[in-house]
């Protein structure tokens, strides 16, 4: 389903569900507190290095010795070339873009993922469409669950000391999508 | 002195070439009372002549007046004064705001350009905009949609307008232009998107486009003569810009050119420095990347290419080579050299012969710098000007995938554009600093027009065993290619200098100080802290007998994406992360304009 489609039918998808919204900025840099906010990020199951909360949504897995799994890092190494020039290092927000690790915890996941597809306006704050740029949208996922796990101080500040190997399945989605 | 040598270069541009459209502006900036060029002139010194405010009493300063540009963003660059006139300008939407000085800055017409807003996201590192130039009683601003308009001096009216680059590909301006001669001479910005740099010249009464001259590509688009161009004293051949790629590379090659021009009228040429190779991840782009991060002089009139200087062939760590050419006449061995001294992002400072583009000194102008060793200045080697690049340090050795840790400098380089000021009567240079490192791991990334196209992960961090702070405010000699002395400052300089007759140094910081130094010896003078974190440059002017000093203030640009929470260094292990200072602790949004002065 969702997790094997290609980004191309996910921004498609995504397009028609997010219709009202965009407050833009109000909630962007709304604190996070790991503790109290209600948002399910507990592993329901792993398949091929990937995790999923029991609704299908990606999901992040930090082991006890601080291991996090491929998708984290990915999403680390990947923020940090396309994302961190406007939300700055670690998602930590800039003088002019939103604590976006905040956002990966207030927004639903569909609606993160229309943003970043099809980029929106507030004023002079402009958020970019990334739909067809597949060095975003090929790990959009990766992205996602890094910042979720930032936003929630799942994981510190910087890059991950330990991360689980990049399976197999990753690995033949990474090289179908990058082409 | 300077009066009677830019009175001679007048003269001899117009027996040579009649047509010398520009005297105008050479006489306003010739008139210390003003403020004509961002640059301060065309040699790019930064200094004026006027000391009613000096060592002695520049303890005594206080603010005159302000004036709120009503935009929150970044605020580079700073204003102009011709007359009574003073011209400030603001990032998005660009504004510009003539101001009478007569009357208590009151506000003689305002422009503001439509644009459209899908330029922002596509603008790499905020929406800066590094001011407006003047000549021939017209303002030009060069928008960040790289729209090019000049305006009437006057009312603020438009007399044309001509279009540089296209968003849509990544296209997008944030520097100031230059007016020399009967051109206006503009560049273009988008490194991160794969943009071909070119620099252009306009018509300065038509907007007609006379020259383009790209940094890589054909010898016809590069304006290069394969026999006369050189590099270093040799030909640079044919093809020089495309054979240093693999197949149509150069194409998307980066080398933009969004830096501050300097001008020699007696040579006929201007200078400037062209940007990074794209994409950030060098092992996907082998060869040298000819001509990206390298030093040109070209003829003003044709734009031919008169030489080159490739500081960091094949870039592996963005160290963008965009940074001013400062132009000074000074004694070398006993014998009087038209130089030219360029600090580099690369941390290495340059001190050339700009007639010739001979080479002269190459050191690193902060002790932290790691990734070289050194350039060859041996002119019979093989490796002559390279710089020695450290195993250790080079992501193009290290491979893809691989996190290259402890590099220093970091990306931002030792200094980036905020530009440096050169005192004749000190003979010394004032530079704003970074001391800041950093780990870089590039992977591969595809190119798809007007995304970003960068392939490296970055983390940065203040210079490690050093003064903990992110930034120091050094004076340079340029001859022996020394530091004199280095004051450190916790963040990084993100503001332009100023240098006056009145041995008086004056220079921004993150946290909002305006800071006056004793130009012989570093010793701090003054400081006041403005309402928000200066990135713009200081100026100087005198009105109605009174000398002012002003600077923007507002905080943004580069600085605003990495300092404002803070940086942290992963190699210091859990614990420390987060400890280092966070510009959010100290300033917020806000532009505005300071003027100070001396009490009555």
């Amino acid at each position: 389903m969702l997790r094997t489609a290609s980004y191309y039918l996910s921004a498609a998808t995504l397009a028609v569900s997010l219709a009202g919204g965009a407050n833009a900025q109000s909630w962007s840099d709304q604190p996070v507190n790991p503790d109290k906010v209600d948002v399910d990020v507990a592993v329901a199951y792993e398949e091929g290095g990937r995790y999923y909360n029991e609704d299908d949504i990606p999901t992040y897995n930090v082991a006890d010795d601080g291991t996090v799994d491929w998708l984290t890092f990915s999403g680390f190494r990947r923020y940090h070339a396309e994302c961190h020039v406007c939300h700055g290092p670690d998602g930590e927000g800039s003088t002019y873009a939103p604590k976006i690790k905040n956002s990966a915890v207030h927004m639903d996941y569909y609606a993160f993922y229309d943003v970043v597809v099809n980029g929106r306006e507030n004023g002079n704050s402009v958020m970019p469409h990334f739909g067809d740029n597949p060095n975003v949208m090929c790990y959009l996922d990766d992205i996602y669950v890094y910042l979720k796990a930032r936003g929630m101080e799942a994981v510190p500040r910087g890059r991950p000391g330990k991360k689980e190997a990049k399976s197999e399945m990753i690995q033949e989605a990474e090289d179908a999508c990058m082409g | 002195m300077k009066k009677l040598k830019l009175f001679t270069s007048g003269i001899a541009l117009c027996c040579a070439s009649m047509a010398f459209a520009n005297d105008d502006l050479v006489s306003q900036m010739d008139d210390p009372k003003q403020w004509a060029i961002q640059t301060g002139d065309y040699e790019n010194q930064r200094y004026s002549e006027l000391d009613q405010i000096n060592a002695d009493n520049v303890g005594d300063l206080q603010v005159a007046w302000t004036f709120s540009t009503g935009v929150l963003r970044g605020h580079e660059g700073g204003p102009l004064v011709i007359g009574d006139t003073m011209y400030v300008h603001t990032p998005f939407p660009n504004m510009v705001y003539a101001l009478d000085l007569s009357q208590e800055g009151k506000i003689i017409w305002k422009y503001e350009p439509k644009q459209d807003p899908n330029v922002i996201p596509v603008m790499c590192c905020d929406t800066v905009n590094r001011g407006v130039a003047y000549a021939e009683g017209k303002i030009f601003l060069h928008q960040a949609d790289t729209k090019i308009v000049a305006l009437d001096a006057e009312t603020g009216e438009v007399q044309w307008e001509a279009v540089n680059g296209d968003p849509g590909i990544g296209e997008t301006n944030t520097a100031t232009v230059l007016p020399v001669k009967d051109k206006v001479i503009v560049g273009i910005s988008g490194g991160e998107f794969g943009v071909r740099g070119h620099v252009t010249a306009y018509d300065m009464n038509s907007g007609e486009q006379v020259w383009r001259a790209y940094s890589m590509g054909p010898d016809s688009d590069i304006l290069a003569d394969p026999e006369n161009t050189t590099h270093l004293g040799e030909p640079v051949g044919a093809d020089s810009g495309t054979n240093t790629w693999e197949g149509d590379q150069w194409k998307i090659g980066g080398g933009t050119t969004w830096g501050w021009y300097s001008a020699d009228l007696e040579e006929n040429l201007m200078y400037y420095g062209t940007g990074n190779p794209s994409t950030w991840n060098p092992a996907q782009r082998p060869g040298d990347n000819r001509w990206s991060m390298t030093i040109m002089a070209r003829d003003i009139d044709t734009g031919m290419a008169k030489w080159f200087y490739q500081m960091t062939p094949h870039d592996e760590w963005d160290y963008d080579g965009i940074n001013e050419m400062i132009l000074t006449d000074q004694e070398v061995d006993g014998e009087m050299r038209k130089l030219l001294t360029h600090f580099d992002r690369n941390g290495l400072a340059y001190t050339m012969d700009r007639v010739s583009g001979e080479l002269l000194v190459a050191e690193k102008f902060d002790p932290v710098v790691n990734w070289t060793t050194g350039v060859d200045m041996d002119p019979e080697s093989d490796t002559y000007g390279r710089p020695a690049v450290v195993a250790q340090y080079s992501t193009e050795q290290n491979g893809e995938d691989v996190n290259s840790t402890g590099i220093c400098p970091a990306a931002l380089g030792t200094k980036d554009q905020q530009p440096a000021a050169y005192s004749p009567k000190t003979e010394t240079f004032y530079v704003p600093t970074n001391h800041v490192c950093m780990d870089y791991e590039p992977f591969r990334v595809s190119y798809t027009a007007g995304q970003p196209y960068v392939g490296a992960t970055l983390a940065m961090y203040p210079a490690p065993d050093s003064h903990g702070g992110m930034g120091n405010f050094i004076a340079w000699d340029n001859i022996n290619g020394e530091i004199k002395w280095s004051i450190p400052e916790q963040f990084s300089v993100w503001s332009g200098a100023l240098a006056t007759a009145g041995d008086v140094v004056f220079y921004g910081t993150l946290e909002g100080h305006l800071k006056a130094v004793h130009a012989e010896t570093g010793e701090q003078l003054y400081r006041f802290k403005t309402p928000s974190g200066i990135i713009g440059n200081v100026m100087t002017y005198e009105s109605d007998g009174k000398q002012y000093v002003a600077v923007l203030s507002g905080v943004g640009g580069w600085a605003g994406i990495g300092l404002a929470a803070g940086l942290t260094n992963p190699n210091d292990g859990l614990g420390a992360v987060g400890g280092y200072a966070a510009l959010s602790d100290y300033t917020a949004l806000g532009g505005q304009l300071t003027v100070f002065a001396l009490p009555d």
